[in-house]
């Protein structure tokens, strides 16, 4: 796999330790990060990138840095093109024919969008998680051996070790550790969603996209995953693409509003929500959309 | 300049009440005005009953700023407001909190003015209706500024506290010298000192309103120092002989 020193830098010591504690990872950190801490440095750094559907430009040069190990919040309205700058981060787009992009999106000194990228070896850096939650119809235990398995041979015990792991820092071990070899299926959906990031970071990627993660979650399900994602940010890279304002405003370092395939502004949550610069924002985040 | 060109909110509840809420800031600064006027009226006029209705009249104020700020945190708690509406009712709090302020002010003048008119008269009352007529035409810019989203007509008013210190710095040489003249004026002079403070006390708050809206209507904050000539702090009293 290519980039694996970067990698294992990227990911730090907690990344290293299987088996880590669950939840262990104190939330003071994060807020802190939140409240007034400058944005990190980029991981992924997208640079006048246009964006075609066939003849339809759907993004219009795109400039956005997304700071390495912070999260980023995407937020406009529908069709504002936030889901289609997620789906070219990990080049989901070059799995259907008449959709390409243009420009750059540099992740570790490459443009990913070159075409002799490897996008499998991509995909384990740059996971994704969608909407629905989407375990795959195999025991708990295999739905995260599975993707591992495609990028690494690990020893059974290694194996073992890394599942655990992986369930662990997905806040997940503590209820499903005594029904592993049990049908994914059978968990809630807050519980398969959690088990889809748990899948995700099994691989280890830098980069972690989620798309509306919790929008078919309640809310105690979405506070969990929305605590998961403060811990994540230890040590991963991530971007939200969310509906929920406050989501974004609870979450995100970093919030990008679209409109129209534009990125119209970027700012620090705090800011963005409390003194936006452009008034497209001020009326999208307020309600005021014509 | 007034930037109400906004568009109405999507949900027309939410913007009824946030114009509920200006309302209720117009009212209750309407209110703080009249006291301010009146109190300073029955000084001028020796009227002990009108001072006595401004003294009635302060529990009104007192319990308009529970309604604002109770108001207040039901929208936050139910809107999740963000930004200029956020900006908005975080403001309509601090700004009922100074008008309350103001009230206070207001009443204790007009307790004063029992006990001066009294007294035998102490110079001329003219300092203190002019500086009530500045503290005035402050107050009313500020709340109009926030009625109106107007940060330009905030930044005027927040500069325009320094008359109103320069007549207070008269007032204060002048009662000290009534003083000085003969001390069967002490007890009125005191009084009027009082009630110049309380005066320019509510300039000052009338200006902490003007930096309230600016801030909420532009989000930026205005600079600590404001201008200001209050001298009467350093004043020292040489008797005579």
């Amino acid at each position: 796999m290519s980039g694996t020193m970067a990698h294992e830098q990227a990911v730090g010591p907690a990344g290293g330790i299987p088996g880590g504690v669950p939840g262990g990872i104190p939330a003071g950190g994060g807020l802190q990060a939140r409240s007034g801490a400058a944005l990190r440095e980029a991981r992924i750094s997208v640079r006048n990138l246009d964006f075609y559907y066939g003849d339809h430009k759907a993004l219009k040069s795109i400039n956005l840095d997304l700071p390495d190990r912070q999260v980023t919040g995407l937020i406009g309205p529908s069709g504002c093109g936030k889901s289609t700058l997620l789906r070219i981060l990990n080049r989901m787009y070059s799995l259907y024919p008449g959709q390409r992009a243009v420009g750059e999106v540099m992740l570790e000194g490459r443009n990913i969008l070159d075409d002799g990228m490897d996008l499998n070896a991509l995909r384990a850096r740059v996971g994704m998680v969608f909407q629905k939650p989407t375990p795959f119809p195999m025991t708990i235990h295999e739905n995260i051996a599975f993707g591992i398995r495609l990028h690494e041979k690990l020893s059974r015990t290694d194996m073992e070790q890394r599942i655990e792991w992986a369930l662990s820092r997905a806040a997940l071990w503590g209820e499903v550790k005594d029904r592993l070899h049990t049908s994914a299926l059978g968990l809630s959906g807050g519980q398969q969603q959690r088990l889809c990031i748990a899948r995700t970071i099994a691989v280890r990627p830098e980069v972690i996209l989620l798309d509306e993660p919790t929008s078919a979650l309640d809310p105690i399900s979405t506070l969990k995953i929305e605590q998961l994602i403060d811990e994540l940010k230890q040590d991963f890279t991530l971007a939200i693409v969310t509906h929920n304002m406050q989501q974004a405003a609870r979450c995100a370092d970093q919030v990008a509003f679209f409109y129209l395939g534009e990125l119209v502004e970027v700012a620090p949550a705090a800011q963005l929500f409390t003194k936006p610069q452009k008034k497209q924002t001020q009326e999208y985040i307020t309600g005021r959309f014509g | 300049m007034p930037n109400s060109d906004q568009p109405e909110h999507i949900s027309s509840s939410y913007e009824g009440e946030l114009r509920r809420l200006r309302d209720m800031i117009a009212r209750m600064g309407g209110l703080a005005e009249r006291q301010v006027a009146e109190s300073t009226e029955a000084l001028v006029r020796h009227d002990t009953d009108l001072a006595g209705e401004v003294i009635q009249r302060d529990a009104a104020i007192d319990a308009l700023e529970r309604e604002i700020e109770a108001y207040c945190i039901r929208l936050l708690a139910l809107r999740a407001p963000v930004a200029g509406d956020l900006r908005l009712i975080v403001a309509a709090m601090k700004v009922a909190h100074d008008l309350e302020r103001i009230g206070d002010y207001a009443r204790n003048a007009a307790k004063r003015t029992l006990v001066v008119a009294q007294q035998p008269q102490v110079g001329s009352l003219n300092g203190f209706q002019r500086m009530a007529r500045l503290v005035l035409e402050n107050l009313k810019n500020a709340i109009d500024a926030l009625v109106e989203d107007d940060a330009e007509r905030a930044e005027e008013v927040w500069g325009a506290d320094e008359p109103v210190d320069d007549i207070y710095n008269g007032i204060f040489r002048e009662m000290l010298t009534h003083m000085m003249e003969d001390p069967r004026n002490i007890t009125a002079a005191t009084h009027l000192l009082f009630i110049a403070k309380n005066l320019e006390r509510i300039g000052d708050h009338a200006t902490n309103i003007a930096e309230t809206v600016h801030f909420a209507v532009s989000g930026d904050t205005l600079p600590e120092d404001r201008p200001k000539s209050d001298t009467a702090s350093y004043a020292v009293v040489r008797p005579p002989g």
